[in-house]
């Protein structure tokens, strides 16, 4: 096990831990942002960004090419104030918060023929989650999605996406000043799924962000998410939860950028892993530039390795350009279930797969708790249960 | 009344260096009611043997059979034997992150009677055991044995014991690192769940400062991988005046 803990680091001009960064861009928000495709060279692997990605399977959606294919949206009837509208490619580049950040993202944007535009409108209060599923029908897709919360307006948008594809995205999420959006994003694809994501988030100010990401299923998903404060008093909640099992590689890449003075920004991920091929990412990187007095930041990932071969990469990075701070931290671990810890509970009468369900759901239970959703919070722990299940069997098989 | 009996028991373990005999032919049976103190120096093969009743994967039987009222305990997996009522209290009870207390003991009770327990009545038992054991309410929401201090681990293996309500219980070295105080309420939750249930036990341990809170019925002496001498508590006495170095000499 490893861990790092700085619940108050000291503030150096540049505070970076990294796993071996090999050549650090001199900071993170050097990394540029583009429309225009050809802004990004095709990856090849060596870059920091794309080192732990599974480029092969990540390969077609980086081609600079059209594509015809399509999600099926199961959009409810939207309370009064909130509307889901198309808009052409000019509106939808000028109504996101910013370009996007890699060659896969301006390809998805480049290509996704315009966006789908949910917007709520300034002062709307939504009581009712708005549940949107977008389902695969095996199809190559690219998307460009805007999530507008107008000033002062209050709401949960649930989008869960199902079925299979090869899909990428480019996700832009504005909240304008006050407004408070709880943002879950479920990936509950089809095994054979393959999905690079780009979420972009700008808070203005006193805006809170409650953003939660939970991959569960597809091949390949690679979600970058970043959140950039635009206004003062501004709060961001980053939450994540990944379960893989053989043949899955799941990566989460995260970015809060602290632009301006007093606002507060918590991260945190977690993550099962079971099976010999399982495979999870974790890079989180938070920003906290010269201007940012008074920030407030902790981020978190910790991964749970149940059986041997899985492999889990947590890199935290923490980059301080003040010393006027109130509070700056990460802490990265990655544990075991061990046989030891099997055989204690085994020996008290608790079944192989009782065993593991206790640890599991344990481990996950607070953070389900996190997203705030009842029924969300619910149909996952179903979801993991089944995830378990899959794990016992597999486990019986290679026993047999 | 039950009885548990280890007839000519041979263990074995893989080390770096080869195959390793621990266990060279232990015969013991143990009755409910009855208090076993196995006594023996460092490296004699105690712990061997109370892993071994609890069926730990490191240790392979070679030889010998074991059984709880007639039922063949070796052919049990390791929860199939906690069912069948066998518990062991560990010398170093294991952590368990992300798992609370109270979860732990419900699934563990649930899974050992095959059904939950009535909720008013469990809590309630819950409770009481963890009063006498002088363990704080808190606990039960805390994570297994996550920053538990020595006596606190020793105390929850305790309340386990007596929550779960075993047949036979193997405890090993539970003395050890324990201060007098400590000593004392755990010895005092021994006897209360013997007086309650007629447990048998095989107390094992390497000091005799125990023996003056639990009575033993029988005491063994255990070295290298087998039971050397045995007797009453005066055998204890007198490993108390003599030491172990008698039988490490003729080892």
């Amino acid at each position: 096990m490893t861990v790092t803990d700085h619940s108050r680091a000291t503030a150096d001009a540049a505070h970076t831990h990294g796993l071996g960064t090999p050549t650090p861009d001199a900071s993170r928000a050097d990394r540029p942002t583009s429309f225009d495709v050809d802004a990004f060279t095709v990856p090849t692997g060596r870059e920091e960004e794309w080192r732990f990605s599974p480029l092969k399977d990540i390969k077609p959606m980086l081609a600079d090419q059209a594509t015809d294919g399509h999600l099926e949206w199961d959009v409810p009837a939207l309370p009064e104030g909130v509307t889901l509208t198309e808009v052409s490619p000019a509106d939808a580049r000028e109504r996101s918060v910013r370009a996007p950040g890699d060659r896969a993202s301006a390809v998805a944007a480049a290509h996704a023929g315009g966006a789908m535009a949910l917007t709520i409108a300034p002062n709307t209060v939504v009581d009712e989650p708005i549940q949107i599923t977008v389902t695969g029908r095996g199809e190559d897709v690219r998307g460009h999605l805007l999530v507008e919360a107008g000033a002062s307006s209050e709401a949960t948008v649930i989008i869960e996406r199902r079925g299979t594809a090869t899909y990428s995205e480019f996700v832009s999420v504005d909240l304008a000043d006050n407004a408070g959006l709880n943002l879950v994003l479920l990936q509950l694809w089809d095994e054979d799924a393959v999905h690079a994501g780009e979420v972009v988030a700008r808070l203005g100010r006193d805006s809170r962000l409650r953003g939660s990401v939970v991959t569960l299923g597809g091949k390949a998903v690679r979600l970058n998410t970043s959140a950039a404060f635009a206004g003062e008093g501004a709060s961001v909640d980053l939450f994540g939860l990944y379960f893989a099992d053989s043949g899955q590689h799941q990566e989460h890449q995260l970015f809060v950028d602290h632009a301006v003075p007093r606002c507060t920004s918590r991260v945190t991920y977690k993550g099962a892993l079971a099976g010999a091929t399982a495979r999870t990412v974790w890079i989180g990187d938070v920003l906290i530039r010269k201007e940012a007095e008074e920030t407030d930041t902790y981020e978190l990932n910790r991964n749970l390795v149940l059986t041997d071969g899985a492999r889990a990469d947590s890199v935290p990075n923490l980059e301080i350009e003040t010393g006027e701070i109130a509070g700056a931290g990460h802490a990265s671990a990655t544990g075991r279930f061990d046989d030891e810890q099997m055989f204690y509970l085994r020996s008290r009468g608790i079944s192989e797969e009782e065993a593991r369900k206790l640890v599991v759901r344990g481990f996950f239970a607070d953070l389900i708790q996190e997203i705030g959703v009842p029924t969300v919070e619910e149909s996952l722990m179903k979801a993991i249960d089944l995830e378990l299940e899959h794990v016992n069997e597999e486990l019986a098989e290679e026993h047999a | 009344m039950s009885t548990l009996e280890i007839k000519n028991l041979h263990a074995s373990v893989e080390t770096p260096e080869g195959t390793k005999q621990i266990l060279k032919g232990v015969d013991l049976t143990i009755n409910s009611g009855e208090t076993h103190a196995i006594m023996g120096p460092n490296g004699s093969g105690k712990s061997t043997l109370a892993y071994s009743l609890a069926g730990h994967p490191k240790y392979e039987i070679t030889e010998g059979s074991v059984t709880l009222d007639g039922e063949d305990v070796l052919a049990m997996s390791v929860d199939e034997r906690a069912k069948a009522g066998m518990f062991l209290a560990m010398q170093y009870p294991v952590e368990v992150p992300g798992v609370s207390v109270s979860n732990f003991l419900r699934t563990a009770k649930t899974a050992i009677d095959g059904e939950a327990p009535k909720l008013r009545t469990w809590v309630k038992d819950v409770k009481k055991s963890m009063d006498d054991l002088r363990m704080d309410s808190s606990f039960a929401e805390r994570n297994v044995n996550e920053g538990f201090s020595g006596g606190e681990k020793k105390r929850h293996e305790i309340l386990q014991m007596e929550l779960l309500a075993p047949k036979i219980a193997v405890l090993d070295e539970t003395d050890s690192g324990l201060d007098v105080d400590a000593l004392r309420i755990v010895s005092e939750g021994v006897n209360r769940v013997k007086d309650n249930t007629g447990l048998g036990i095989m107390l094992i341990t390497h000091y005799t400062r125990i023996l003056k809170y639990i009575q033993p019925d029988f005491v063994h002496v255990f070295v290298n991988g087998q039971i050397a001498e045995q007797g009453g508590r005066e055998l204890a006495d007198r490993l108390e005046a003599e030491g172990y170095d008698r039988f490490l000499a003729s080892a």
